[in-house]
Parts: structure tokens; C-alpha cells; sequence
């Protein structure tokens, strides 16, 4: 039941991608964004594909199952593409009532839609190889300048990876409270939305009473090992910069390069 | 026979690269009236099976009949086969909600549909049942001690009136007494009510004082199936499979070793008294 849900869809596997440290993946996929947004011409998104290709490759990911991910953004897309292709004014290809394609709406439709694309493929390479845990890792010691402006971000980042690691253990409670209370013949699928919302009762309660119980749990083993915030904590694998690193930040910048040269060239 | 499962399989995350057998090829008749131990390590696939049986997990292949009729037939009603299979999941106090005891003893049968009169009066005899009298039924079930809580919970299913009952680790977390007096309950319900009962547990020493027949997974396989007797013998496989048969049988295999040739069918201490003290008198 529950237990299919996948949540942030990591994929187990190992490659020079997954080994990298996430603040070079964080700063990639930040180039890659920047890129695509100074993007417009048809060359310059020839260079955005082969630089998604390559990195793809890298992250030994199936194919198959990047793809998954753009699912989701089906109907933005739709929705985007068709606005773009009716409401912009241009030489006119035919016209229905008020709506009227254009040449010019099409050129931007197409590229708005291989944008969003490969914003979507690009953002999903770094979730697929980065374990949250790694990932707010990295985030807290990208962002470790804002601490000095009074910014909690020890704090902040260790809320998240706690929520991100009790995800996966909520599901799996919520599907065992409501398993238990199936077969106490409750039913949480048929009857009218009061019904439904009434059904979750003997759901909700539980849940939130479990969730209490290993919140304190948890707080009372973390006081016990002597937490007390971020201020002169080690790590036990600190983030370290390998060779790997710095030939992808190197890349990054040509990459970079080479994308508003193209710009400024065409 | 009340239940009969045929080559049984269930794969988790089928066609994802976290695919994972879970039960592969199980057969298993379960008779009316029969008190059957089911014991594997933890990832055995025990709480799996267990789930197949009253079908909050559907098999990936497989049939499983109950009374001679498929359960995955077409409207065939889940709800009275859920009635009639009571499933009791491990640490089940976690699931109490209501504000107090008896009205979540009466939440099963509510959900059958059955009368206001009808319902209490099915709570009343569940926590009867499980040694729970009136002054207990105005608390809250967060008041209760954790044995206590765990017998509201059972009494929650009792109050389905279910001919067969499984128990996934009954006595997880309990300490020796209120092991004890669990496992004494169960044993009453089989004696008394003439209940079918499935006790999961991974504790040999639990079950083998109390069951009559014994059926050990490992890695989603039925491997023993037989007494108690008969799967100690194998305690070596067993060891095999991160599990151990109960104390005495090493203490009866020791003694065997130094030429003490005491039955191996002993399967507990008192049994293992008696005949240690029939060799003495001879």
C-alpha cells in the first residue's frame, strides 16, 4: 500500500556522480538553472543538451527512470506550452475566433517547453544521487555564511534532515495504524467526505500520539549524547573537496562560459 | 480446514530496482481448532504471510482459501473474512484511540454493523475475556500499563468474535509476567473458546510450551513444518537461520554428548525433569 511511495527518490546506486561532494552538486544544478534562463537561441540549447546528456551519463541513473519524473510536470507543461503558442503576437499561421497562432508563438513554446524540461531532468539528477541526509550536508555548509547575519542555519538544516528522516517512518506507521484498524473492520475508502473524514479519526489519533512519543524519545537520546546545537560540533565525515570536485567546478565555469559567450556571440 | 494457502508469493516493489521477494512458493492448510507457532528471524516473511491471511496484503500469486473458498474470488466480502480472521498486529496498543477502554473495544464491532445492545454486550465478553473488569472501562487507554493496554487491544479484536486468530509477537516488550499472562490468555482462548490460533513469535522458549504444531520461515520459505519435536531436532538449521531451538534442547544434546542418553524428544523443563529423573531411578 503505502510502502510503493517512494519520497525523495533517490536511486541506490554507486557513480562518480552519487561519490561527488552535493555542494558541487548543488552548485552545478544552480549553473545549470542560471543557464537555461540566459538561454535563446537554438545553439546555445544544443550546449544545455549535451551538458545534460553528459551529466546523465555520469549519474549511471536509467534513463527510464529520469524520464518518471517529468510525470509530474505534465500539465504545467500543457498548460504553459498552449498559452505561450495562442497568446503570442506575431505573423499569424490560422486563426479560431480570438485565438490565433503564431510563427513567434511557436518558437517560444517550443523552447519554454525544452526549458522546463530540462530544468526538471537537471534539478532531478541531483536528487537522484544525493541521499537527503548528504544533501542538507551540503546545504548547511554552502549557506554557513548566513549564520554570520544571526541565521539558524545549523538549526534549520538539522530540522530538516530530522523531518526528512522520519518520513519514510511515518509512512510506515500510518500504514501499519491503518492496516491494524482494517482489521478491526474499519474502512477508509467508501462514504461520503464527512464519512471519509471521520474514518481517519481511529488514523490521526494514533499516528499524532506515535509521532509525540518519538519526537521526546528522540530529543531525550540527543541530550543524552550531549547535543546542544551547532556551535563547535565535528563531524564524523566531514564534506571534503576531492580531485573529482574540482575538475566538475572547472567544468561548471567553462560550461558557464561558454553558454554567455555563445549569448553575447549570437 | 479453515485455511488453506497455495504456492503463495509476494513481491515487494515488483519491476523497481528495491523489488524484493518477500514470500516465495508457500504452502501451509491451517485445520480448524489447530494452535500453530510461526517462527522466523526478522525479513522471514512471517508478518507478510500473516497479512495474506486476512487480506490486508494481496498476493502477488498465489490462492489462499478459507473454508474452501478463494478469497480473491470475485465479491468475496473482505470485511466478514476480516470478522473471521482476527489479526493482532505487534505492539497492538499502538492503534487504541478512543477516550476510553470500552468504547475502543467496541470500535470492531461497531464496524460490523452490528446493534448498540449487540455491541457492548461483545465488549463486555472480550474484555472479560482477556481478565479486564468494569473499573477498567471508563479509563482512558492511556492510563493502563502496557501489558494492560495490550490486552484492550486484543480484547478489540476478540470483540469481532473471529474463529481464527493470529498474533504477530504478542509478548514484544512485556516483561516475564505480562509474557505470562499473555501467552496464558492465548492458550485459554484455543482451550476454552476453541479458537484456531497463529502465534508469530521468534522466541522458541514462548512457543514451544504452548503449541502443537510448528512452521519455520526463512527468506520468504516455508522450511520446517511439523511438532515441536520434530523441528528441534533440526536445531542446527535452525542455528543456521539466526534462530535457536529453547535451552534445554542444548542442555539435552550435552548431556547426550557425555553418554547420558536422554529422550530428544524433550522439548521443556518440566518434560526434561521427568525424564532426567526416570534415568536416576533406574
Amino acid at each position: 500500500m503505502l510502502r510503493d511511495i517512494t519520497l525523495g527518490q533517490y536511486y541506490p546506486i554507486d557513480s562518480v556522480m552519487h561519490r561527488m561532494d552535493p555542494r558541487t552538486k548543488l552548485f552545478g544544478t544552480m549553473v545549470y538553472i542560471v543557464s537555461l534562463f540566459i538561454a535563446d537561441s537554438l545553439l546555445v540549447y544544443v550546449a544545455a543538451a549535451l551538458f545534460l546528456v553528459a551529466a546523465i551519463r555520469m549519474s549511471k541513473v536509467p534513463v527510464k527512470f529520469m524520464v518518471r519524473g517529468l510525470k509530474s510536470i505534465v500539465v504545467l507543461l500543457l498548460i504553459s506550452v498552449s498559452f505561450n503558442l495562442f497568446l503570442t503576437p506575431g505573423t499569424p499561421i490560422f486563426k479560431i475566433g480570438f485565438l490565433q497562432m503564431t510563427w513567434e508563438g511557436v518558437e517560444f513554446a517550443g523552447f519554454m517547453a525544452v526549458r522546463l524540461i530540462f530544468l526538471v531532468l537537471g534539478s532531478t539528477i541531483l536528487t537522484l544521487t544525493t541521499t537527503p541526509n548528504h544533501l542538507t550536508d551540503g546545504l548547511e555548509k554552502s549557506l554557513g555564511f548566513l549564520g554570520k547575519v544571526g541565521v539558524p542555519v545549523h538549526e534549520v538544516s538539522m530540522m530538516m534532515s530530522i523531518a526528512l528522516r522520519f518520513i519514510p517512518i511515518l509512512i510506515e506507521e500510518t500504514d501499519k495504524i491503518m492496516k491494524a484498524q482494517m482489521a478491526r473492520g474499519a474502512d477508509f475508502e467508501s462514504g461520503n467526505l464527512i464519512q471519509k473524514a471521520k474514518a481517519m479519526v481511529p488514523l490521526l489519533v494514533p499516528l499524532f500520539i506515535s509521532a509525540f512519543r518519538r519526537a521526546t524519545d528522540l530529543a531525550m537520546a540527543m541530550e543524552a549524547r550531549c547535543y546542544r546545537g551547532g556551535d563547535g560540533r565535528t563531524k564524523m565525515k566531514p564534506l571534503r573537496y576531492e580531485t573529482r570536485d574540482r575538475v566538475a567546478y572547472l567544468v561548471c565555469f567553462l560550461y558557464l562560459t561558454v553558454m554567455i559567450g555563445l549569448k553575447i556571440i549570437l | 480446514m479453515a485455511i488453506e494457502i497455495k504456492k503463495l508469493n509476494h513481491i515487494y516493489g515488483q519491476d523497481t530496482i528495491f523489488q524484493q521477494y518477500a514470500l516465495k512458493n508457500v504452502d501451509l492448510t491451517v485445520e480448524d481448532g489447530e494452535f500453530i507457532g510461526l517462527i522466523g528471524h526478522t525479513g522471514s516473511g512471517k508478518s507478510t504471510l500473516t497479512q495474506h491471511l486476512n487480506g490486508l496484503l494481496k498476493a502477488t500469486d498465489g490462492d489462499i482459501l478459507y473454508n474452501g473458498e478463494s478469497i480473491y474470488r470475485e465479491g468475496f466480502s473482505m470485511k466478514t473474512l476480516r470478522s473471521k480472521v482476527g489479526l493482532v498486529f505487534q505492539y497492538p496498543e499502538h492503534q487504541l484511540f478512543e477516550v476510553d477502554v470500552f468504547s475502543d473495544v467496541c470500535f470492531g464491532p461497531k464496524n460490523l454493523g452490528l446493534a448498540q445492545d449487540e455491541i457492548e454486550a461483545r465488549a463486555k465478553e472480550a474484555l472479560e475475556l482477556v481478565g479486564l473488569d468494569e473499573s477498567f472501562y471508563k479509563l482512558s487507554p492511556f492510563e493502563l500499563s502496557g501489558g494492560q493496554k495490550r490486552r484492550v487491544a486484543i480484547a478489540g479484536v476478540l470483540a469481532m468474535k473471529p474463529e481464527v486468530l493470529i498474533l504477530d509477537e504478542p509478548t514484544a516488550g512485556l516483561d516475564p509476567k505480562g509474557r505470562d499472562d499473555i501467552l496464558g490468555l492465548v492458550a485459554k482462548l484455543h482451550e476454552e473458546q476453541k479458537m484456531t490460533i497463529i502465534l508469530v513469535s521468534h522466541s522458541m522458549e514462548d512457543v514451544a510450551k504452548y503449541v502443537s504444531r510448528l512452521v519455520v520461515m526463512n527468506r520468504g520459505e516455508k522450511v520446517f513444518d511439523g511438532t515441536p519435536k520434530e523441528v528441534f531436532r533440526h536445531y542446527k538449521e535452525l542455528e543456521a537461520m539466526g534462530l535457536a531451538a529453547p535451552q534445554i534442547t542444548y542442555v539435552v544434546q550435552a548431556l547426550r554428548a557425555r553418554g547420558i542418553m536422554i529422550s530428544e524428544d524433550v522439548t521443556t523443563v518440566e518434560e526434561a525433569r521427568d525424564e532426567i529423573l526416570k534415568l536416576w531411578r533406574k
